[in-house]
């Protein structure tokens, strides 16, 4: 029975490709117009609790997320622009308020907040960074460090005024 | 001689489920989570285990089991595996809901939640099936076919989920596992020819 052979075939076929049709990349194009803003990354705002305070570390710290802020268009660092930082750390969970700490961007528009290491999960070590402060469009980044034994991870925000 | 075997093929499943088992609850991640995540990630390891012991009762291969006693626990262990599945997503649900939304909406920045929620409606589909079978008359091709079909994507996505995963598991223990069930999967649908119109 060849044709009902071909049946099966073209169910399990099917079913694979059907599976195989993976999230695609965005492409972003290339920006005559100078920089393009930070488009915000999925999950980005996921556990995101509003109004997170300005903290000199948060817990005992140990690990260091750094990153940039600039100006959508002409890239012009951005001084004083609070960034907030949360994570699932060693000392606690994304939803856990004191997981949850802000910063300030210095004259040359970098931010480094130090906190504690960041452990994988929900499959991923990721960090999760918001500007969220009304003067620009807000931006919410969701970084993944390469390896789970990094002490550091960078994020980069490029905001479009509101 | 056939005790022997008997108690090799025994001891050689116990391993391949405890092995994977005992070192996710080992993981150092577990000094970090709380009760309800680390339930919720062991549910996923014992749903991965018990999708090895599925084609293992479906081919009637574990040696002491009748055929008819082979399917009786069979749908037992089906239901387990739905089971299974519910406290994993509830846990994961419980620990962090935007990212279980994102999930079962496709809309999670991490690959492998799209294809362990695709193998849990595909789990759930093929459970559906088997307790719908008398009453929706399904003749038998149709329902070997159909059952097959979602247990073959279930077990195919599962493996994808749990490799794409840096969790719990134990790297070696997780290939290994996921290799056998493949292996399994594979050698029941053969034995059983599950494609052909009569038997």
């Amino acid at each position: 029975m060849p044709t009902v052979l071909l049946t099966r075939r073209s169910l399990i076929v099917n079913g694979c490709a059907a599976m195989a049709a993976v999230v695609s990349v965005p492409i972003v194009p290339a920006q005559a117009q100078g920089l393009a803003p930070t488009p915000t990354m999925r999950g980005g705002a996921n556990n995101y609790l509003p109004g997170a305070p300005i903290v000199n570390r948060i817990g005992v710290g140990g690990f260091w997320m750094t990153g940039t802020v600039r100006r959508a268009g002409d890239g012009a660092p951005l001084a004083g622009q609070r960034i907030q930082i949360w994570a699932h750390t060693t000392e606690g969970h994304e939803r856990d308020p004191h997981s949850h700490g802000a910063t300030l961007t210095d004259a040359n528009g970098e931010f480094r907040l130090e906190m504690p290491q960041i452990v994988p999960a929900f499959g991923q070590p990721h960090g999760h960074l918001a500007y969220d402060s009304g003067e620009f469009e807000p931006v919410f980044l969701r970084p993944v460090m390469p390896s789970a034994k990094d002490t550091s991870l960078s994020a980069h925000f490029v905001l479009q005024p509101v | 001689m056939t005790l022997l075997r008997a108690a090799l093929i025994w001891s050689a499943l116990a391993i391949a489920v405890v092995v994977p088992l005992a070192a996710a609850l080992n993981s150092p991640l577990l000094a970090w989570r709380q009760p309800v995540y680390i339930a919720a990630g062991l549910a996923g390891v014992v749903a991965m285990a018990l999708l090895l012991v599925q084609p293992l009762l479906a081919g009637n291969y574990l040696p002491g089991l009748s055929l008819a006693r082979s399917r009786r626990v069979h749908r037992w262990t089906g239901g387990f595996l739905v089971a299974a599945i519910v406290a994993h997503v509830a846990g994961l649900w419980v620990t962090s809901p935007p990212d279980v939304v994102d999930a079962l909406l496709f809309a999670s920045p991490t690959p492998f939640s799209a294809w362990g929620v695709i193998s849990m409606w595909a789990v759930f589909a093929a459970a559906l099936m088997a307790a719908l079978r008398k009453r929706m008359r399904l003749r038998p091709r149709t329902w070997r076919l159909g059952h097959t079909t979602l247990v073959t994507i279930a077990a195919v996505s599962s493996i994808v989920h749990a490799m794409l995963i840096e969790g719990t598991m134990e790297v070696v223990s997780k290939l290994g596992l996921c290799a056998l069930v493949l292996a399994t999967l594979v050698k029941a649908v053969i034995d059983r020819r599950v494609w052909k119109t009569r038997r």
